[in-house]
């Protein structure tokens, strides 16, 4: 295999697997700071050892976390070595930013909440739960900016030709405020929430399924319904929106997303569908020029098509289409669930409609596989650029790097993160079945 | 001072930041398999237990600061060290894992499998570090083009393999210490052992280090002989060394520390001021090594890094302080532990 299919498989390996963890951090961080402020209302000791226990679970999320993010710092460096230089003056000091205001935040104050339990007082445990909870939003903030940057590039110009060409810095600010950072991060941020809010949802169920921890699981589930009913539907929203600013920026990607070929014709949208990207066709569901009413307001009026573009630039359709439609319809599906959770709250009937909590109890992996899917479409469809419109994926590969070098990273990738994940597994369901400590006593004093 | 040369001495100080940080619970890993019984090894790794995970930061922050201000250094020396980055960067996920999984069953085959691969991957990851050092000073086949044209076993000749048991040495020293400042009772007596034998094995190697520098790479001390003031430099360093034991003879544990971690920073401040300004030495082109004017990124960019770095870096100072702070004091076994 070729240099540039081994690095792509390479980051796509390590970037999918660090990938499982920040959304949950951030997710579950939202989550925490929300129960220690019911602590810090109340000082219902209730409240305060549930905190305790869905910090653990955060916790050994983090430690994989963190584990994994450095590989992603040097990776840059390692196999993109060529891009690393082209944008380093501008995608660096995204990057740097990121670990300026944003790690230091999280992992110091961490330590106050898995460690410091009785070494500081109420309110100093609030604010590191909520530090924490920050420092995970500025760090999903900056790595957006830097994406986006990658997406659409703004405040920069070209300094230099041939192979000295790089990008430099005009404005600082554009840069930040690229055109589609703000959108995507608000995307990614729900995203994030969702998944953190369908973890607690389904380590809830499994506790209502076997009576355990009862009074624990539900508390923590209203808690996670709220998030995750506010969440689906901001995921709802900033999805049109991010779409929008596709069709408006980057319409080879919207095109492959759509599966439209047809150089300039009506655009449909499929629901449901299959495509044959030998012979440029797609069968199935479709609701015929809604992709056309999206873009324009009109469902006659033509949408550029695949074919309108050189074929050297055009991104591969297939694994963006179905990538992009599986999203749509999960996030769908998710809205459905918390909107049926919501009801059921409701009526007083959540947390004993059996069927419903046996759907939740797997629906964790949902939020993980919609957030991995959203992530393909974004980048496969943005290739074959690394820097949309600027520079080409194959172009930023390392010079000084031979495939067989890549090749016996890869296989170590492969084989750390297996085991990585088998522990992960491992301890976080014996995390799950010992379960939240300390709660017997308080929970009768809940009830009264 | 023009902009390169603060952003040079900037990520000279993250990196030193990290080297004192991580250099102890690196070589307290070092050290880890020299405590005996699970009671001794608990309370090794929780002395690290809430700090090990910060330091790691300083880091990815160096190597992000490193990024935006040198991408060209970044870019040459990852793709470059390949291989050994990423056997780097394993080293240290498996320490983490180690870490975190050890704690988690009570059965000794697992726990003594954990206390080996912890001790093995902090040593292995700080001789890493030390054969980037030794490399660095050594030089690497630079072209012109900016990029490295050697190989992977290039990397390993007598003097980085030197440097990379230099720089396990240092932190086994720090670590140490840190473990007698941290314990009391039986095993702080131990660990007070165990300082006084990390010092002597880390003066053989400082002193063939020496020596190996001053005949093979002596460019690292022209500055040296040009401003014969700098000489101070390794005379206060030496002093700085020799009151360790004394301090912990006289039961001040903390200022022991602290002459540690002094000591380390003056290495970086040898190491800085010996490359300057180059920050890659091409060998044997020089004429092609990386300097930090035609590695640097624009001056737009660093001074708009510099602002983010004078508004982020006395927060992160903050924090570090709060943290070490709240944690001070002996390390108790509790149920939070590890």
């Amino acid at each position: 295999m070729d240099l540039l299919i081994l690095s792509r498989l390479q980051f796509a390996l390590t970037i999918m697997f660090h990938y499982i963890y920040p959304p949950l951090s951030i997710g579950l961080g939202v989550i925490i700071v929300i129960m220690e402020t019911m602590y810090l209302l109340t000082r219902n000791p209730f409240y305060h050892k549930m905190t305790r226990f869905w910090v653990k679970i955060f916790g050994l999320n983090f430690a994989i976390g963190v584990a994994t993010g450095i590989v992603m710092e040097f990776e840059f460096g390692t196999n993109w070595a060529a891009y690393s230089r082209y944008v380093g003056d501008v995608f660096g000091s995204a990057l740097a930013a990121e670990g300026i205001f944003a790690f230091f935040l999280e992992s110091g104050f961490l330590a106050i909440l898995l460690f410091g339990w009785d070494k500081v007082s109420p309110f100093m445990y609030w604010l590191s739960a909520l530090l924490v909870c920050l420092g995970a939003h500025f760090s999903s903030i900056w790595i957006v900016v830097a994406g986006s940057w990658m997406q659409t590039p703004a405040g920069f110009h070209i300094v230099g030709e041939g192979i000295t060409a790089r990008a430099e810095i005009t404005d600082f600010w554009a840069m930040v405020f690229n055109p589609s950072s703000m959108e995507r991060l608000a995307h990614v941020v729900s995203g994030c929430w969702i998944a953190g809010a369908f973890m607690v949802l389904s380590i809830s169920a499994y506790y209502l399924l076997k009576k355990k921890h009862v009074e624990f699981a539900k508390v923590s589930m209203k808690v996670a319904l709220t998030v995750a009913l506010i969440a689906t539907s901001g995921q709802l929203m900033t999805g049109r929106i991010s779409a929008d600013g596709v069709a408006k920026r980057q319409p080879t990607k919207l095109a492959a997303m759509e599966g439209h070929f047809a150089p300039n014709a009506p655009a449909d949208y499929y629901f449901l569908g299959r495509v044959d990207e030998k012979n440029h066709r797609v069968s199935g569901l479709k609701m015929k020029g809604l992709v056309s009413y999206f873009v324009h307001g009109d469902f006659n009026k033509p949408v550029q098509g695949l074919e309108a573009f050189k074929k050297e630039d055009r991104p591969p359709v297939g694994i963006v289409f179905h990538a992009y439609h599986f999203m749509v319809m999960i996030g769908l599906l998710l809205i459905f669930l918390s909107v049926t959770g919501t009801v059921l709250l409701w009526r007083g009937r959540l947390f004993d409609t059996t069927w419903f909590l046996k759907i939740l109890v797997p629906s964790v992996l949902l939020p993980q596989i919609a957030n991995q899917l959203g992530w393909m479409t974004a980048e496969v469809g943005r290739q074959p650029w690394i820097v949309y419109g600027l520079l080409r994926t194959s172009e930023g590969l390392s010079k000084a790097v031979q495939a067989s070098a890549v090749f016996t990273s890869l296989i170590m990738f492969t084989f750390i993160y297996v085991l990585l994940f088998v522990l992960f597994i491992f301890l976080l369901d014996q995390k799950i079945k010992h379960g939240p400590e300390g709660l017997e006593r308080e929970t009768q004093r809940h009830r009264a | 001072m023009d902009l390169n040369l603060i952003w040079f001495i900037l990520v000279g100080v993250l990196l030193a930041g990290y080297a004192i940080l991580d250099g102890f619970d690196l070589g307290v890993g070092a050290l880890h398999l020299f405590a005996k019984g699970d009671k001794e090894r608990r309370l090794m790794i929780n002395s690290i237990g809430p700090v090990w995970d910060g330091n790691e930061v300083w880091l990815v922050t160096g190597g992000g600061a490193l990024f935006a201000a040198f991408p060209d250094v970044y870019a040459t020396l990852a793709s470059g060290f390949y291989l050994a980055v990423f056997l780097l960067i394993f080293a240290l996920i498996f320490r983490a894992v180690a870490i975190e999984f050890r704690s988690k069953q009570p059965s000794s085959l697992w726990r003594q499998s954990w206390d080996v691969a912890f001790s093995l991957s902090s040593i292995l990851s700080a001789f890493l570090f030390g054969v980037v050092i030794g490399n660095l000073i050594w030089g690497i086949p630079l072209g012109a083009d900016k990029e490295f044209h050697g190989t992977f076993e290039g990397l390993f000749h007598p003097y980085a393999l030197l440097t990379g048991v230099m720089v396990v040495s240092v932190c086994m020293m720090h670590g140490a210490i840190y473990v007698v400042m941290k314990t009391e009772g039986q095993f702080h007596h131990k660990a007070r052992g165990w300082v006084k034998n990390c010092i002597i094995f880390f003066m053989i190697t400082y002193g063939i280090l020496t020596m190996a520098t001053m005949l093979y790479a002596p460019q690292m001390v022209d500055h040296l002989k040009k401003h014969p003031i700098l000489f101070l430099i390794p005379v206060v360093q030496l002093l700085v060394i020799a009151n360790i034991p004394r301090e912990i003879y006289h039961q001040r544990n903390f200022m022991a520390f602290v002459s540690s971690s002094v000591a380390i920073v003056l290495f970086m401040f040898l190491f800085g001021s010996g490359i300057f300004p180059n920050m890659v030495h091409s060998n044997p082109h020089p004429e092609y090594s990386l300097t930090i004017y035609n590695a640097s990124s624009s001056i737009k960019t660093l001074q708009t890094m510099l602002i983010i770095a004078l508004i982020g870096m006395p927060l992160v100072l903050a924090y570090t302080l709060s943290i070490y702070w709240i944690f001070r004091g002996k390390v108790k076994i509790d149920e939070h532990s590890y």
